[in-house]
């Protein structure tokens, strides 16, 4: 019998919650992302796609790092917020930072995908029958590329499940504040006799990952029908 | 409808510089692709902001580089009828169709949705997606979502070009009967000058990038610019036919017409090439050609290496064009009397 602990379902419902948080805060930043790379032509604009997609490319833990210099104690950003009394490193709010920039290069290229293949013809037509740019956008562009958008969601909620370099080094692994299920694993793993634990949670870890898939799979093909 | 157009736009090979003003509510851009056409409607509808000038509408200004005003698209109550329609595919027809009418304010929906629907005949339509839809449908609905917004002027891009052969003209009684009922003025973009001369009366024609004075699209239709080489088209509007054995017998006006039997029958729009036309000094006694209409000559102009001759056929007016060697042996002048031969299977269905 493979049962989990409490600190089991404490590293589960932490790791929920940090994908759900990680998903829909970086939604907008990276529908606006997508929309600037997608539908503007800008100087600088290689840059920036560098830049976003730079976490594609680093090793997480380099990802990792680099955040901790930026919002650790002497980092400007982690100076910036501790007049705040806003503590990044080694609490959750780490976990879903490091998260969110591991994930958001999936998130925006599975967005720009989906606004590139929206005809500009169809938001020409609809500014020309009297809507404005924000009407246009709620009920053109979006419904337009939602099921890219869904696309890019479930990828940043799988990425985010699944987050371990980068969140070790920035948020560290801190049973019941920070540990989520891949923290958990290496723990049990580095533990004598943990096997098991391990199993069992990366059994869990496959479950929900899979979950999540038929989720978007089956919203998918909802949207898909709708579209007729 | 008063339209002032007076604006100039770079881009990295092309200059689009269009500079007129029109006061017809049935006019019509025509040019060859390439010449700018489209790049004016999307300046005129303010999705493309030209580098300098002025456009004004009915009085009011709806860019001005100089004080700096430009309109966004949907302030400016343009309506655009698209190539491809562009139908919302997420949305149903009926959505569709009152898109733009719920974005207007109430007091302006003076165009009832039923009336529009019916005449354009989509009851059936209603509930259905939009990828299902054949051209034409697309057409008419794109057409009536315009037509619901109710907007000043209705910009037609190229509408007939993505329909095919048989069908293409089918739309054109819709477009009129819509026109004339609601009196919305309209620019009709084409390169197309037999769509033109169907739906408009004055025509702006533009090539690489700049326009020419406008012009009565009949006058344009003379021209070799307009027939593109090819020779005048006589466009005939022929009433409900007679079976009379192996050939159709129409009314054109008070003149009968003998036509080959065609799978539908019926009244329309026909064309008939004004270089399939004899003329003949005297009634030919035996010929195998089914129509001779007796006919005085109007007038007559020249074009490139032909002379047209405009009769007038018991109040009808037909134009032929012959060599003016022809014109010579047979002494053509204004007030000849001629005799006009065309065989019965010279004639197209238009619609």
């Amino acid at each position: 019998m493979y049962i989990l602990s409490s600190a089991d379902i404490t590293a589960i419902s932490l790791s929920l919650q940090v994908a759900v948080t990680t998903t829909i805060i970086t939604l907008p930043a990276g529908f606006f992302m997508a929309y600037l790379l997608a539908m503007k032509n800008f100087r600088g604009k290689a840059l920036l796609e560098g830049l976003i997609n730079l976490p594609l490319v680093l090793p997480p833990v380099v990802t990792g790092y680099l955040l901790l210099l930026l919002f650790g104690r002497n980092g400007w950003m982690g100076k910036f917020l501790a007049l705040f009394d806003i503590r990044i490193i080694f609490t959750l709010r780490g976990a879903v930072i490091a998260s969110a920039v591991v994930g958001f290069p999936l998130l925006v290229r599975a967005i720009r995908i989906g606004l590139e293949g929206v005809e500009t013809q169809y938001i020409q037509a609809s500014r020309s029958l009297g809507a404005g740019w924000w009407d246009t956008l709620f009920t053109i562009t979006i419904p337009l590329c939602s099921r890219a958008i869904l696309a890019g969601m479930t990828l940043m909620f799988a990425r985010s499940l699944g987050e371990f370099g980068a969140t070790i080094v920035l948020a560290g692994n801190v049973p019941g504040v920070t540990q989520t299920i891949p923290l958990a694993i290496y723990q049990y793993t580095t533990t004598p006799g943990g096997d098991r634990m391990a199993l069992s949670l990366c059994l869990v870890s496959i479950s929900l990952s899979f979950i999540v898939l038929l989720i978007g799979e089956a919203a998918n093909r909802k949207l898909s029908r709708r579209r007729g | 409808m008063s339209l002032y157009v007076d604006v100039s736009k770079r881009f990295d090979n092309f200059i689009c510089s269009a500079s007129f003003e029109i006061n017809n509510n049935r006019c019509g851009v025509f040019g060859p692709s390439g010449s700018g056409k489209s790049t004016l409607m999307y300046m005129i509808a303010g999705l493309l902001q030209p580098d300098s000038g002025m456009i004004r509408l009915d009085g009011e200004t709806l860019f001005d580089h100089v004080s700096g005003i430009n309109l966004p698209p949907e302030r400016r109550r343009i309506g655009i009828v698209f190539q491809h329609a562009h139908l919302f595919p997420h949305m149903s027809v009926r959505k569709n169709l009152l898109y733009g009418r719920k974005r207007i304010l109430p007091e302006e929906r003076t165009i009832q949705p039923e009336r529009i629907i019916s005449m354009l005949q989509l009851e059936h339509l209603l509930d259905r997606g939009v990828r299902k839809l054949s051209g034409g449908e697309r057409q008419r609905v794109a057409l009536g979502r315009t037509i619901l917004a109710n907007p000043r002027l209705i910009l037609l891009d190229e509408p007939l070009s993505g329909l095919d052969g048989v069908l293409k003209y089918q739309i054109i009684p819709y477009l009129q009967l819509v026109f004339a009922r609601y009196s919305i003025p309209m620019l009709l973009i084409s390169h197309s000058l037999q769509e033109m001369r169907m739906m408009t009366d004055q025509v702006i024609v533009m090539r690489d990038g700049a326009n020419a004075e406008p012009v009565a699209t009949e006058e344009l239709a003379k021209t070799s610019l307009g027939h593109g080489g090819g020779g005048f088209t006589n466009l005939l509007n022929l009433e409900e036919p007679e079976d009379i054995g192996n050939l159709l017998r129409y009314r054109w006006g008070s003149a009968h017409l003998l036509l080959v039997k065609t799978d539908d029958p019926a009244a329309g729009r026909y064309s008939l090439n004004s270089r399939d036309i004899l003329l003949f000094k005297k009634h030919p006694e035996a010929a195998s050609a089914r129509n001779m209409l007796p006919c005085i000559v109007r007038n007559m102009y020249e074009t490139d290496w032909l002379v047209g001759i405009e009769l007038d056929c018991e109040g009808n007016t037909l134009i032929a064009e012959i060599v003016p060697q022809s014109v010579q042996e047979l002494d053509i002048q204004p007030g000849s009397e001629v005799i006009a031969v065309f065989k019965a299977s010279a004639f197209r269905k238009l619609y």
